[in-house]
């Protein structure tokens, strides 16, 4: 039944360690600019300046920390689920050194001031070609590795991950097409309200794609090893799957409410957000049931309270947004802290916590061990991660509606009630209480890699036995 | 046919496969194969969760 080939997790190590490593350093630089609101006397160099380290921080926790848990988890589920090792183990080790490549740059060039000023593909033309060949090596690696599996069926994870690959190809694709002006200059290929368009074509599938469906990837393998149980409902895992795909592509036109692009794109926009919630709650519901007949595992296991934490904080943000989408809604939301508070809330509660949940999951098993270092710790970080997201999103809300109950208060004759700098004045304690929240998920961080180090040291790499399928089917 | 007549039909065609993935998904024929796949992370025992993946894969 055995055979002697082994599992490629050299590569999903080296990924699961950098998740952390990035994790650190995105939120470290997020809790920095946290800093530099309530302290503007912080801006202490053009190259340290809030402007130059905001997409910093934005980029390193999207494509540094998400990226690499997703690359780590897809290239272990793709190979567990499919009983093979991996395609062009090489290629996968290319993917791997060209990603980190591509976060150094970053973090080199963009508080440097080099950006092409597109909000989440800030990067310059050099280095979305370079993205652009890891990428096509990536899904080289995981289409691959399905080509070759043993089984008949590809797990629905496998599914989630390939449309996260697929997508994200054509959408950098798409939206980085520029016209390069001189090595780190270029304009965009698009003019006006198209370039706007394309745009938030882009930036609403980085979040339906990057940031949902390759992290329900992850969802949709670790939450029933965890719980020790099949998914709830695979049929309606393969629902989800298609409803997402058919419907993300359209929401984009809700970042552009009230502004040049035309009203019947914004309200498809917002007619298709608000479509969203179907398939969100269908997915954050099958996942969630996956636990019925084993609640009480909860109570014990850090690993679990962490993945089903993440699903209940996607419900949250896959509620809030269909409704920050409503255009009278969004006249009082957009441009103010409350967007803040909703991206977070759906960052560090869904996406952070369910990548943290699968790096505990995977750790000790790259290592031959059974569990981390110290379950506690994670049962520490849990709790410090929670409170830190409460005090982070709540803060965000209350400023927001106050920022946009400000900005739109009128007096008597028609004109504006309060000047901008007093909304920004009223905004102090809650950017204080930002900050709070900020540094106690940081500091969760810091738990996690100095259990994880306990973890790996003095430990060995293990390669699992590639197993044969059961010969169930 | 002009290029909205072409919007339109794609529109439609998109729907209409939309809701025949859904029906595929719900019937009877697609049930054994999705039970199957729904154990693929299971068959591994190697696993030290194993034990509990078993329990399961009787139930399934």
């Amino acid at each position: 039944m055995q055979t002697q080939a082994t599992y490629d997790y050299q590569v999903v190590r080296q990924f699961a360690i950098m998740t952390v490593v990035w994790g650190i350093v995105g939120m470290l630089v997020g809790v920095i600019i946290a800093a530099q609101l309530v302290w503007p006397d912080l801006n202490v160099h053009e190259y340290l300046h809030f402007g130059r380290l905001r997409p910093l921080h934005t980029n390193a926790v999207i494509f540094a920390f998400g990226g690499c848990a997703l690359m780590a988890t897809s290239f272990y589920v793709v190979q567990r689920t499919c009983h093979t090792s991996l395609f062009l183990p090489k290629l996968a080790s290319f993917v791997f050194w060209g990603w980190q490549l591509v976060i150094v740059l970053a973090a080199i060039t963009l508080p440097l001031g080099y950006t092409s000023g597109k909000e989440y593909a800030e990067l310059e033309w050099p280095i979305d070609i370079l993205i652009a060949v890891v990428w096509v090596a990536y899904a080289v690696v995981f289409f691959g590795t399905i080509g070759k599996r043993k089984t008949s069926h590809i797990y629905v994870a496998n599914w989630f991950y390939g449309g996260f690959i697929l997508a994200v190809a054509l959408l950098h694709i798409v939206n980085s097409a520029e016209i390069p002006f001189s090595l780190m200059k270029s304009y965009s290929a698009y003019a006006g309200v198209q370039d706007a368009m394309i745009q938030w074509w882009y930036g609403h599938n980085a979040v339906g794609f990057f940031l949902t469906a390759g992290f329900l990837g992850m969802m949709y393998y670790f939450v029933p090893k965890q719980a020790g149980r099949p998914v709830y409902s695979y049929r309606l895992s393969v629902v989800h799957f298609w409803a997402l795909i058919f419907t993300y592509m359209w929401a984009g036109p809700h970042h552009l409410h009230y502004t040049a692009l035309p009203d019947w794109a914004q309200s498809i926009g917002m007619v298709f957000s608000l479509i969203l919630l179907a398939p969100s709650w269908g997915g954050m519901i099958n996942g969630i049931m996956t636990m019925s007949g084993a609640w009480d595992k909860l109570r014990t296991d850090p690993i679990l309270k962490f993945l089903i934490t993440s699903l209940s904080f996607y419900g949250m943000s896959t509620f809030e947004g269909p409704m920050m989408s409503i255009k009278t809604v969004n006249a009082l939301s957009h441009y103010t802290d409350w967007t803040i508070g909703h991206v977070h809330s759906g960052a560090l509660g869904w996406v952070g916590m369910v990548s943290i949940g699968s790096i505990y999951y995977l750790l000790p098993r790259l290592y031959g061990k059974t569990e981390m270092y110290s379950v506690r710790l994670i049962t520490l970080h849990f709790w410090v991660a929670t409170i830190g997201i409460v005090l982070y999103i709540a803060s965000m809300w209350i400023a927001g509606v106050m920022q946009g109950l400000m900005w739109r208060d009128v007096n008597v004759d028609g004109t504006l009630k309060w000047a901008f700098i007093e909304s920004v004045k009223a905004t102090y304690p809650y950017w204080a209480i930002r900050l709070l929240g900020g540094l106690l998920y940081l500091s969760g961080m810091f738990i996690m890699f100095y259990n994880m180090v306990r973890t790996i040291a003095g430990q060995k790499a293990v390669d699992a036995p590639v197993l044969a399928p059961a010969a169930a089917h | 046919m002009d290029i909205d007549s072409v919007r339109s039909l794609v529109t439609v065609l998109g729907m209409t496969c939309f809701l025949a993935i859904v029906f595929w998904a719900y019937s009877r024929s697609a049930k054994k194969g999705f039970e199957e796949a729904a154990m693929l992370p299971f068959h591994e025992d190697d696993e030290v969760d194993s034990q509990s993946a078993s329990r399961s894969h009787t139930q399934g």
